[in-house]
């Protein structure tokens, strides 16, 4: 238990070092570095809750694709971080309100939910002992989930066709080798003499 | 073994969704323009579901998919104004992509997915389901916002209306996650039974963020800073469409959410509500005043609107929903009308949406300007036509439940907000005549008529949206 104890306060202190890094490093690269050192170790504290299989999905959804993507945005973008920050002092005072109201709520919502044993009864969610991770959520999202599953496809489906639309241009005049045509050319296959600098 | 999911109380849905799939491979693969095509066959599975919808009216009440997916009366009433205030302005952008000679046909497919998404939120009977279908109609809808990618102010509002929808979805989740956490349940029917008895302070917490991240979605105000931008930039008949279907789906999931699993909560949420109905009434009545173009104008006297709906959903009990019911059916009406008369708004084939392009329509084109004046008076709720009685029926819902200052306060902002409706009629009416408009299309006319003649002679036969709105409003309170 010590050893799970350390391990959590050890995942948790550097995910929120590294979070503050993120949003404090002059270099936006160093930034999503940052970033990612945030995700391995949330990663951490997901295997420490026993949830194997989020954690693995974090890393290689989120460090795998997310982040590189990000890095692969920031590096094309060229970001000027000392013009982001104009103005950063005049928005500074209105965050922290904001910010000190949404932690007092924390703390009141957390403290009801210690001072309040009942509230352990009304908890739904087992976990199950006996099987996987992966066992467990296969077993549910193509049977009790299966509504949700396949309208999150659909949200992604959208997603593909919002992106496509946005951003496919069709481009007159670009030459395409068409293997297929080619091929199905048959014996009309000739040989031509093309003079030097006239084409066909 | 579990059992299998009863699949015909999701019968228009599953349709829609199988429909949309084949409609972008027929998209695909058709030789030539398919935007026509694809258009038509949007509309036409869109009429399909609304039967398939009617057809399963006369069942009971019942749920499927593990209880996330609900049927009553309730979303009976909701789907069918969705799907015919969906079909209705895809038959407007029909006509206006034509005009445009945009030949996209991914427009119809995105629409027919947003409205599948907006079914899915009537039909949420669960935190996740509603979620998720919220989230597919969002996500559609912010790709159709930027649709025309080639103009500034088009992607401008579709990248606007993105970041703040994330945002509030956002929220949502953060305040989803908080009720689920303290109550351990994401399902409606458990979650109104746990609640009954005990009440943590995480769940409040939880539902006010729930609430904030609706409230964006129907554009009240406090939540409303979108709204302008995005009609203004969109395309007129984007904003059309925004203006319709997702504004009743949402305030339709909003009714259901809030009376449902959080009705013993009311004590909680009934202020919050109160305050968001009257900012939306101040802030729509007196943000239109300055307006000169016409889909900002539109823009604000929506988030008037949606005030005076929650007014209905403040009283909370079955007569404010029927009043909301009511009240959702006559704006589709109005706005369907407004909206084509602006789409219809060119001159040698240019499309304007200046108000003061309206300058002496009635001696260019008098019917329209009839008609516009029609819709004009009935939004600012003059009696014999339709609005008249929308405002009514929630007015008189408040009142019997006590809450005079918010009627007060409604009829109030209703007097400023005829200001800017009249001050259209007069521009039409009084102005000097600039050039006159090209003749609309013949979609438009017809549209325009239905439209004309519900709002004008509603009042001869108000029976049957009233009884249909009554058994719906009973059945969201059944249990």
């Amino acid at each position: 238990m010590i050893i799970a104890g350390l391990a959590f306060y050890l995942f948790a202190i550097i995910a929120v070092a590294a979070a503050v890094m993120v949003i404090t490093a002059r270099n936006p690269v160093h930034s999503v570095l940052w970033l990612i050192l945030v995700f391995f170790n949330a990663a951490g504290l997901f295997l420490l809750l026993q949830a194997e299989f989020l954690a693995m999905t974090l890393v290689v959804v989120y460090v795998g694709a997310v982040a590189v993507l990000f890095l692969f945005v920031v590096m094309m973008l060229d970001l000027n971080t000392q013009v982001l920050r104009e103005g950063l002092a005049e928005y500074v005072p209105l965050g922290a309100v904001i910010g000190l109201i949404l932690l007092v709520e924390i703390a009141t919502v957390g403290g009801s939910w210690l001072l309040s044993p009942e509230m352990e009864q009304v908890r739904g969610a087992v976990a199950r002992t006996d099987i996987t991770n992966t066992q467990a959520l296969g077993n549910l999202i193509y049977t009790d989930y299966v509504y949700l599953f396949q309208a999150a496809g659909l949200v992604l489906l959208v997603a593909m066709i919002g992106s496509i639309m946005l951003t496919h241009r069709v481009r007159p005049g670009v030459k395409k080798q068409k293997v297929a045509e080619q091929l199905a050319r048959g014996r009309t296959v000739e040989v031509k003499k093309v003079p030097t600098r006239g084409g066909i | 073994m579990t059992s299998l999911a009863n699949l015909s109380l999701a019968a228009p849905e599953l349709l829609m969704a199988a429909a949309g799939l084949v409609l972008l491979m027929i998209g695909v693969y058709q030789k030539g323009d398919a935007t026509r095509l694809v258009g038509w066959l949007a509309v036409l599975v869109m009429v399909v579901a609304g039967v398939l919808v009617l057809k399963g009216a006369g069942t009971d009440a019942g749920t499927t998919f593990k209880g996330m997916f609900v049927t009553d009366a309730f979303a009976v009433y909701a789907k069918v104004m969705v799907l015919g205030a969906s079909a209705l302005s895809l038959i407007l952008s029909l006509g206006w992509l034509a005009q445009e000679e945009i030949k996209k046909f991914e427009y119809s497919v995105l629409v027919l997915f947003a409205t599948l998404g907006m079914l899915m939120m009537v039909s949420a009977n669960d935190l996740m389901s509603l979620y998720i279908g919220l989230e597919l109609q969002s996500l559609a809808l912010y790709v159709v916002a930027s649709f025309k990618r080639d103009s500034v102010k088009s992607t401008e509002a579709g990248l606007k209306y993105f970041v703040l929808g994330s945002v509030a979805s956002g929220m949502m989740l953060y305040g989803m996650s908080m009720i689920y956490g303290f109550s351990g349940t994401t399902n409606f029917e458990v979650l109104a039974e746990v609640l009954s008895e005990h009440q943590a302070t995480g769940v409040v917490v939880g539902l006010v963020f729930v609430m904030a991240g609706l409230a964006f979605k129907v554009s009240a105000a406090p939540f409303h800073m979108w709204t302008p931008d995005v009609y203004e930039g969109a395309p007129t008949p984007v904003t059309a469409f925004f203006a319709l279907a997702p504004k009743i789906a949402a305030i339709a999931l909003f009714v259901r959410v809030m009376t449902g699993p959080f009705a013993d909560l009311i004590g909680a949420w009934q202020q919050v509500m109160w305050i968001i109905a009257v900012l939306s009434m101040i802030v729509g009545s007196f943000g239109a005043i300055g307006q000169q173009n016409i889909k900002r104008l539109m823009a604000y006297s929506s988030i008037g609107h949606m005030g005076y709906a929650l007014i209905g959903l403040v009283v909370g009990n079955e007569e404010g929903v029927q009043g909301i019911l009511i009240y959702l059916a006559i704006y589709v009406f109005m706005n369907i009308g407004a909206f084509a008369i602006i789409l219809s708004m060119r001159q040698k084939g240019r499309a304007l949406e200046g108000i003061s392009d309206l300058a002496g329509l009635s001696k260019t084109s008098p019917l329209m300007a009839a008609a516009l004046a029609i819709f004009m008076f009935s939004m600012a709720g003059i009696p014999p036509m339709a609005g008249f009685f929308g405002k009514f029926y929630v007015f008189i819902s408040a009142v019997h439940a006590g809450m005079y200052w918010l009627a007060v306060i409604g009829v109030l902002t209703s007097v400023v907000g005829a200001y800017y409706y009249l001050r259209i009629v007069k521009v039409m009416y009084f102005d000097e005549p600039t050039e006159a408009f090209d003749t609309p299309r013949l979609a438009n006319r017809v549209i325009l008529l239905v439209a004309g003649v519900f709002t004008l002679f509603y009042i001869v036969y108000p029976s049957p949206l009233l009884l249909t709105a009554q058994a719906a409003a009973k059945s969201l309170f059944a249990y």
